[in-house]
C-alpha cells in the first residue's frame, strides 16, 4: 500500500464522522462512539505519518490542481507531524470527555455539536498537513466558520454577543491582512508553495519584510496577538469541550502553527535573521505575554483565567518563531504540544467542575479538593507542566525557548520569560491551593460522570510521560527547518 | 443540423423572441410556463452550441439577413460576448423553470402568461445586446430589454403598491440612459458615417482629438452607467429589485447589470480600443476606478442599515458591481479579467440569494425583512442551508466562487496599483461580512418563546435552489474554466487596444 494512504487516512477520518454523525442522532450512543474512533484510527495515521517523515520520506498529495500556480494539495513537514499528531491524539481525549460532558450537562442539540466538532478536526488536520499558502488558508477559513455553531452552542444572546467577537475578528483579520499577504508572496515569488528554506528570499526588499511579516502575524487572529487576542475570552460561552479541544488546542495551535509556518517555510528563519525582520515581533508577543498574564490574575471566572492564560502561552510560541533561531523555533514546536496537553488538562478539570457542581468562578472552589481530589490533583499537574516545572512536559519548552534567546543575546526576553513564570505560578496554583487548604464553605451536591474525571486524569499523566519521552519530539522538531 | 449550426448567433436571440409572441396569446398559465421553460432551455442549448462552435474559431460573425456590414446588421460572437451569453441563458432558463409558484401567487391569474411573454422578451432583449455588434441595434435591444423588465417589475404591485413608483423610476431613468447612449451614437455616426462596431473601431483613431467624439464617448458611457447602476447612477436598482415580482429580482440581479457591464467594456475595449490612449484612457482610470471604490463602500454601508432583504441584496448589489467595475477600470489583463470572473461569479452568488430568500417569502407568505426572518432556519433548513452557502460565497469564503473572484481582483489591484487598492476593497469586503452574518444570525437563531412548526419545502423551489449552490461550491473549486475563459476574454480585448 502506498503511504500516501495515511494522509488520506487522517484527513478522510474526520470528514466521514462529520457526514455520518447526522445520519445517527437517532442512535446516541453509536454517534458518539464515532469520536473515540475516528480519534483512535487519526492518530494510528498521524503516527505512521510521523514515523515516514522521520525516515527521511516526504509524503504530498494533490487534492485538486485549480491552475498553474494554484493548488489544494498537502505535503509532510516537520511542524506539520507535531500539529496532525497533538490535533488527533487529543481528540480522541477530548471526545470521550465530550461525551460525558454533553451528557451530564443534559445539553441540547447534541447532534449538531457532534457534528461540527468533526468538521472542526478535520480542518485543524487539512491546516496540519497543507502544503501551501491556499491550502492553509482555506482550512484556516473553514475552521473558523466551523467552529461557530460549537461557540454559539446554546443560542442565547450571551452566546449572540460572543460569537460576534469571534467571527468578526477572526474573519475580519483574515480578510483585512492576512489574505493580502498571501496574495503578495503570490505577486513576488509566482508560487505559494512552503519551502525547507523559505521562499521570499531574494525576492522582496529588506525593508518591506517587517510589514510583510506583520500583514501575516496580526492576519493570523487564531494567535491571538494582542490587540486581536478579545474572540479567545469572547469564545469561553462554549460548552467546555469546546473551549478545551478548540480554544486550548485546535483552534489556537492552528494559529500559531500558520505563525510559525509562516516564519520557516515562508520567510525563512536564516531570511528573518538577515534582514532582522523579526525584531519588532519579540516585542510585541512579550507585551502580549506579560499584559494577558496580569489580565489573568484579576479574573475570577474559572474559565477567562484559563483563556487569558492561553493568550500568554501562545504568545510564548510566537515568540519563539519571532526570536528565529533554530533552537527558539524547536522550543516553540515543542511548546505547541507541551501547552496543548497541559491546557487541555485544565480545561478538562475546569469542565468537570461545572459538570459536577456548576460553579465557575474561583472564590466559590474554596475546600472543594476534599470532594473531587482527582480532579484537583489533574489541576495542579496540568498547571505546574504549564508553569514549567520538571518533571511535566512543560519545562522542555521553557528550556528551549530560553536557550534561543541566550543564543541572540536577547537578555530582556529571559527576564520576561522568568516574569511571566512568576504570574504564572501564582494565578494558576491560587486554585488548587484554594481547593486543598481553604475550609469549605457551603455544602455543594457534587454528581460526577465517570467519562470526565478519567480522561482529565489521564491527559495529566501525558504531561509526565512527555517529560520522560521527548526524544522522538526532539528529533522531530530538529528537522523543522530544513536540517536533513 | 447545419442549418442551426449556421444560424446559432441569431437563434438565441430569435428563439425567446418568437416564444414570447406565442406566450403572450395562451390563455393557460401552466401551457405559458412550460412552453417558457422550452423556450429558455432551447436558448441555453443553443447556447452551450455556440461554446463549442467557438472552441474551433476565434470569433462567429453573422450577417443578419445576409447584408453585409457596415450597411447590414453583424451579430459577433467572440471570446468576450460568450461568457454573458452563457450567464443569461443558464441562469435565465433556472429561474424559467423557477418562477411557475411565484408568478401564481404575485400576480393577477389572467396577466401570468402575458408576463410570460415579457420575462422571455426581456431575456430575448438581454441576448440582443449581447450578440449584436451594431451600435444602434444595440439600442434597439437595450429598449426592448428595458421596457420589458419596467413592465416586469410594475407587475409587482399585487403584492406591493411601491412596485408601480419603482418600475416607473427605473423606466424614466432607463429612457434618460438610453438617450444619452443613442445620442452619443447619433454623433458617432455624424462624424464617421458608420454603425457597424469594428468599422467605428477603424475610423475614430483617424480622427484624432475631435470634440464630437469625445463628446459621444462620454454620452454612451454616462447611459450605459445608468443601466448598470455604476454609483452614482444605481438609486432605480434598489427599489427595483426589492418590488418586482420575486422571479423578476432573480433575473435581473443575475443578469441585467452584468449585460450592461459588458456593453460598458464593449463600447470602452472594442469601439474606443484603437484610440484607447486619447479617450479612453482618462475616463477609466480616473472616472471609473473611483466611482467603483465609492460604490464597494456606498453600497456595503447601505446594506448595512437596511431592514428589507431583498433590498438589502440590492444594495449589495451595487457595491458588487462597484468591483466588477473597479477590475474592468484598472485596464490591465489581470484587471479586466477579475472583473470577468466576479462577473460570472455574482450572478451565481446573486440569483442563489435571491432565489432563497424570495423562497422564504414565499413559504411564510410575508415580505422578508431582518427582524420576521428570526428562527426562519430551523423551519425551511434546506432553504436556509442554499442560503448560507451563497452568502458565504458572497463573504468569500474558501472553496466558494466569491473566494476566487477576491483572490484575482486583489492580485489585479496589487499589481497595478499598489497595497492601498487592495487594502480599500478588503476594507469593504470585511464590512460586507456585518449584513451576511446579520442575515445568517437572525435565521439561525430561534425566537424566544415561540413554537415554530416546519414548513413543508417543495421540491420544484428547492432543487434548482440547490443546484446554484451547488455551483457556487463548483465553481470555487473546479475554477479553471471560469479563469482561462475570463484571461482569454481579457487579452482579446486588450489585444484591441494594442
Amino acid at each position: 500500500m502506498a503511504n500516501e494512504f495515511y494522509i488520506y487516512l487522517s484527513i478522510l477520518t474526520p470528514l466521514i464522522a462529520f457526514f455520518i454523525t447526522p445520519l445517527l442522532s437517532s442512535n446516541p450512543n453509536l454517534r458518539d462512539s464515532l469520536g473515540p474512533i475516528g480519534g483512535i484510527i487519526t492518530f494510528y495515521s498521524s503516527l505512521n505519518i510521523a514515523s515516514l517523515y522521520l525516515n527521511g520520506e516526504i509524503l504530498s498529495y494533490t487534492f485538486f490542481q485549480i491552475n498553474e500556480t494554484l493548488s489544494i494539495s498537502f505535503k509532510i513537514t516537520g511542524l506539520g507531524v507535531i500539529f496532525g499528531l497533538v490535533a488527533s491524539g487529543l481528540w480522541i481525549l477530548a471526545s470521550i470527555y465530550t461525551i460525558g460532558y454533553m451528557r451530564g450537562n443534559k445539553e441540547k442539540n447534541q447532534t449538531r455539536f457532534f457534528t461540527f466538532y468533526s468538521i472542526a478536526i478535520f480542518a485543524a488536520i487539512c491546516i496540519a498537513y497543507s502544503g501551501n499558502l491556499l491550502t492553509l488558508f482555506i482550512f484556516y477559513e473553514i475552521l473558523t466558520f466551523s467552529t461557530y455553531p460549537l461557540v454559539a452552542h446554546k443560542q442565547n444572546n450571551a452566546a449572540k454577543q460572543a460569537g460576534r467577537i469571534y467571527m468578526g475578528i477572526l474573519v475580519g483579520t483574515s480578510i483585512v491582512f492576512l489574505l493580502p499577504a498571501i496574495i503578495i508572496v503570490w505577486v513576488l515569488t509566482g508560487s505559494l508553495d512552503f519551502a525547507p528554506n523559505g521562499v521570499l528570499k531574494g525576492n522582496i526588499s529588506n525593508e518591506y519584510v517587517p510589514f510583510l511579516l506583520a500583514l501575516f502575524a496580526f492576519g493570523i487572529g487564531k494567535a491571538a496577538l494582542m490587540p486581536f487576542h478579545k474572540w479567545l475570552p469572547a469564545a469561553m460561552v462554549a460548552p467546555t469541550p469546546v473551549s478545551a479541544l478548540l480554544h486550548a488546542v485546535a483552534v489556537v495551535k492552528a494559529g500559531v502553527f500558520s505563525m510559525l509556518v509562516v516564519i520557516t517555510y515562508v520567510f525563512g528563519i536564516d531570511f528573518l535573521t538577515e534582514t532582522s525582520g523579526a525584531v519588532w515581533l519579540i516585542w510585541v508577543s512579550s507585551i502580549t505575554l506579560l499584559i494577558s498574564s496580569c489580565i489573568a490574575l484579576t479574573k475570577d471566572d474559572l474559565k477567562a483565567r484559563l483563556a487569558y492564560s492561553t493568550i500568554s502561552q501562545l504568545s510564548y510560541i510566537v515568540l519563539g518563531g519571532a526570536i528565529a533561531t533554530n533552537i527558539a523555533v524547536q522550543g516553540a514546536a515543542i511548546h505547541i504540544v507541551m501547552h496543548a496537553v497541559g491546557k487541555i488538562t485544565l480545561f478538562f478539570a475546569a469542565g468537570s467542575i461545572y459538570v459536577a457542581t456548576h460553579l465557575s468562578k474561583i472564590s466559590d472552589l474554596n475546600g472543594m479538593g476534599k470532594s473531587m481530589p482527582l480532579t484537583f490533583i489533574a489541576f495542579f499537574i496540568g498547571s505546574l507542566s504549564i508553569i514549567g516545572v520538571p518533571p511535566m512536559g512543560g519545562s522542555w519548552s521553557k528550556f528551549y525557548l530560553m536557550l534561543g534567546s541566550v543564543e541572540k543575546d536577547y537578555l530582556l526576553v529571559i527576564y520576561i520569560l522568568a516574569i511571566s513564570t512568576l504570574l504564572n505560578v501564582y494565578y494558576l496554583l491560587e486554585i488548587p491551593a484554594k481547593a486543598f487548604f481553604q475550609p469549605k464553605r457551603t455544602n455543594i451536591q457534587v454528581t460526577k460522570h465517570p467519562l470526565i474525571v478519567y480522561p482529565t486524569f489521564f491527559a495529566a499523566m501525558l504531561t509526565i510521560v512527555l517529560f520522560i519521552y521527548i526524544e522522538p519530539l526532539k528529533h522531530i522538531t530538529n528537522l523543522i527547518s530544513g536540517n536533513q | 443540423m447545419t442549418f442551426i449550426i449556421k444560424n446559432l448567433p441569431i437563434l438565441i436571440v430569435i428563439t425567446p423572441l418568437m416564444f414570447s409572441l406565442i406566450v403572450a396569446v395562451l390563455s393557460n398559465n401552466r401551457l405559458a410556463w412550460i412552453l417558457s421553460t422550452f423556450a429558455s432551455f432551447l436558448t441555453m442549448i443553443f447556447s452551450i452550441l455556440l461554446c463549442f462552435e467557438l472552441s474551433n474559431n476565434s470569433n462567429i460573425s453573422y450577417y443578419l439577413g445576409n447584408w453585409p456590414p457596415p450597411l447590414g446588421i453583424e451579430y459577433v460572437i467572440d471570446k468576450v460576448s460568450i461568457i454573458p451569453i452563457i450567464i443569461v441563458s443558464v441562469i435565465g432558463f433556472i429561474a424559467t423553470l423557477y418562477a411557475h409558484n411565484f408568478f401564481i401567487l404575485e400576480i393577477d391569474r389572467n396577466l401570468v402568461s402575458k408576463t410570460y411573454s415579457l420575462w422571455l422578451l426581456t431575456i430575448a432583449g438581454l441576448m440582443g445586446l449581447i450578440t449584436t455588434a451594431d451600435a444602434f441595434n444595440l439600442f434597439v435591444f437595450l429598449e426592448i430589454s428595458s421596457l420589458s423588465a419596467v413592465a416586469l417589475v410594475a407587475l409587482g404591485s399585487k403584492m406591493d403598491r411601491k412596485a408601480l413608483i419603482a418600475g416607473y423610476n427605473y423606466l424614466i431613468l432607463g429612457a434618460v440612459g438610453a438617450t444619452f447612449y443613442v445620442i452619443g451614437v447619433g454623433l458617432l455616426y455624424g462624424v464617421t458615417g458608420t454603425l457597424n462596431m469594428s468599422d467605428l473601431a477603424q475610423k475614430i483613431p483617424a480622427l484624432g482629438l475631435n470634440k464630437s467624439v469625445i463628446v459621444a464617448f462620454t454620452f454612451m458611457m454616462l447611459g450605459i452607467m445608468v443601466k448598470a447602476a455604476v454609483f452614482p447612477l444605481h438609486i432605480w436598482l434598489p427599489n427595483a429589485y426589492a418590488y418586482a415580482p420575486s422571479p423578476v429580482s432573480v433575473l435581473l440581479a443575475a443578469t441585467a447589470t452584468k449585460v450592461s457591464i459588458y456593453i460598458l467594456v464593449r463600447i470602452s475595449y472594442t469601439i474606443f480600443g484603437p484610440s484607447y490612449e486619447i479617450y479612453t484612457f482618462e475616463s477609466l482610470r480616473y472616472v471609473l476606478l473611483y466611482l467603483a471604490i465609492l460604490a464597494m463602500f456606498a453600497g456595503t454601508i447601505m446594506a448595512i442599515f437596511e431592514k428589507d432583504v431583498k433590498k438589502l441584496l440590492a444594495h449589495s448589489s451595487v457595491a458588487q458591481i462597484g468591483y466588477i467595475v473597479l477590475g474592468i477600470s484598472l485596464a490591465t489583463s489581470p484587471g479586466i479579467a477579475s472583473g470577468f470572473i466576479h462577473l460570472i461569479n455574482h450572478a451565481l452568488i446573486k440569483a442563489g440569494l435571491f432565489m432563497s430568500v424570495v423562497a422564504m417569502g414565499y413559504y411564510t407568505l410575508k415580505r422578508i425583512d431582518v427582524n420576521s426572518i428570526t428562527g426562519l432556519g430551523r423551519q425551511v433548513p434546506i432553504t436556509f442551508f442554499a442560503f448560507v452557502i451563497c452568502a458565504l460565497s458572497l463573504a468569500g469564503l474558501p472553496l466558494t466562487v466569491g473566494f476566487i473572484s477576491k483572490l484575482y481582483l486583489i492580485k489585479a489591484a496589487f499589481m497595478s496599483e499598489g497595497i492601498w487598492l487592495p487594502f480599500l476593497i478588503l476594507v469593504s469586503s470585511a464590512l460586507s461580512l456585518i449584513y451576511i452574518w446579520k442575515l445568517i444570525e437572525g435565521l439561525w437563531y430561534n425566537k424566544t418563546n415561540s413554537k415554530s412548526e416546519k414548513i413543508k419545502e417543495l421540491p420544484e423551489i428547492y432543487i434548482p435552489l440547490l443546484i446554484i449552490s451547488f455551483l457556487n461550491i463548483y465553481f470555487g473549486i473546479d475554477a479553471d474554466l471560469i479563469i482561462d475563459n475570463s484571461f482569454i476574454a481579457s487579452d482579446a480585448l486588450i489585444s484591441g487596444i494594442k
